[in-house]
């Protein structure tokens, strides 16, 4: 069983509809005993940064999220839910995140050459840093989508795929039993299912 | 780099999927759930699903189609077609769309366009306009088109995108259901007008049209179209083929 925890950020439908379709169990929760009882977790996530660590914080799901990874169990944030594993972000005053990564969620304002439209919003490619048994069943150079304005910057040994938007970004990171994509496997047909699948092997 | 999106827009009547010939002389095509999961196998980038029911059994049928659909699929759904307020985002939402498109709904309260940014992130929020020439200007036009709001377009879509619109359908009513290609003079004023994505919709009759969309206007993110993918006229894949072979860059 996996649990998708939800406090209250986004849209799980799509989410949910795409675990079925690899033939994993979801349950979507914010109930502590059924996120520790999962053998797996979903962080997801879409919206502003600052909104989103307040809610991980004051339903304390962010704890229950952390002393998870702590014991070692798989989890995967998704979007701005990969973005919470970091340690800060500034988009709308500085907010602290989970921490369970290094590093820091930046925005791409000023980063990306100006004249490219903020959001990132569309299929881009992904680009392999390192071999990972979530791309057992995706190629280099596949496509996923993206929606997105900020991304996370300085992931150090966490960084495991890229994708080119003017400058390179962030697409996927893990350590350990930590993962996060920040594009959408739920909306990037086959092959993010495939990475879906995979997250359910591990 | 980001990739050129094409985009089928399935028109739903009562459960049913229907192409407008310049809105009018509604024809029936297939079910909507067959032509998403279809279209997703072709290769296409993203779906809009246009509700133009106006009963309230209607609509039920529609949330039904969409929740099926999101069941089926896996890339973004667009959801438009009586968006009135932030609730009709809602119940959309819930049934399986990522992304909800307003468009007479923002004329007649052009408010709901901050709010629904507001509640559901810019990202979530698709200004979609129907527009016409009226006299050399380009005006919107409301109610399926049959409505001259005076209201001039680019100012129109500036507007809505600073209120948090983070996407913009622009038809364009003079070239729609012509077939003889996009309306590149009132795109490209779009383009020069706001920088979120800007989606072309309104005279696709060929590969060509497509072709001469993305190559004269690089700031257009993507293509969409209804009638000449539902009737094969063009198929999504071999229009991919032939846009990669034209250095254009598509997801294949």
């Amino acid at each position: 069983m996996i649990a998708i925890v939800d406090y209250g950020v986004g849209n799980l439908f799509s989410l949910v509809a795409s675990f079925e379709k690899v033939g994993a169990e979801t349950v979507v929760t914010s109930e502590v005993e059924t996120i520790e009882r999962a053998e797996k977790i979903i962080l997801p996530g879409v919206g502003a940064f600052a909104d989103a660590a307040k809610k991980l914080r004051e339903s304390g799901l962010g704890k229950v999220v952390k002393a998870q990874a702590a014991k070692g169990k798989p989890i995967m944030g998704i979007c701005l839910g990969m973005q919470m594993l970091f340690e800060k972000s500034c988009e709308y005053g500085c907010n602290e995140g989970l921490g369970l990564l290094k590093g820091n969620v930046v925005s791409m304002k000023g980063y990306i050459d100006a004249g490219l439209k903020i959001p990132h919003i569309g299929w881009n490619a992904l680009h392999f840093v390192r071999k990972h048994p979530l791309f057992k069943y995706i190629r280099e150079g596949d496509f996923v989508y993206f929606v997105h304005s900020y991304f996370a910057q300085d992931c150090q040994e966490s960084l495991l795929a890229e994708t080119e938007y003017g400058k390179t970004l962030t697409a996927a990171v893990a350590q350990g039993n930590v993962m996060g994509c920040q594009f959408h496997p739920e909306k990037s047909g086959e092959v993010g299912l495939n990475i879906l699948r995979a997250f359910c092997e591990l | 780099m980001i990739t050129k999106r094409i985009i089928p827009c399935l028109d739903v009547k009562d459960g049913r999927v229907v192409k407008g010939i310049n809105f009018e002389g509604l024809r029936e095509v297939a079910s909507p759930v067959d032509l998403a999961k279809y279209y997703s196998q072709c290769g296409a980038d993203e779906l809009v699903f246009y509700d133009i029911t106006a009963s309230a059994e209607g609509r039920a049928m529609f949330t039904d189609c969409l929740r099926e659909a999101a069941k089926s699929v896996f890339i973004p759904l667009t959801v438009g077609g009586g968006i009135r307020g932030v609730e009709d985002f809602e119940r959309v939402l819930s049934c399986g769309a990522d992304k909800v498109s307003v468009n007479s709904g923002a004329i007649a309260n052009p408010s709901i366009v901050k709010e629904a940014a507001q509640k559901y992130g810019n990202q979530c929020v698709v200004l979609s306009t129907d527009v016409k020439r009226v006299h050399g200007e380009f005006h919107v036009f409301a109610k399926g088109g049959r409505e001259d709001t005076g209201l001039e377009a680019v100012s129109w879509i500036k507007r809505c995108v600073e209120d948090g619109a983070g996407e913009v359908v622009v038809n364009s009513m003079d070239t729609d259901g012509v077939k003889k290609g996009f309306d590149i003079e009132l795109l490209k004023a779009v383009c020069a007008a706001v920088d979120v994505p800007v989606i072309a919709s309104g005279g696709a009759g060929s590969i060509a049209d497509f072709i001469t969309l993305f190559k004269e206007i690089p700031d257009i993110d993507a293509g969409l179209a209804a009638s000449v993918f539902h009737f094969g006229e063009i198929e999504i894949a071999n229009l991919k083929k032939v846009l990669a072979e034209n250095d254009i860059l598509v997801r294949r």
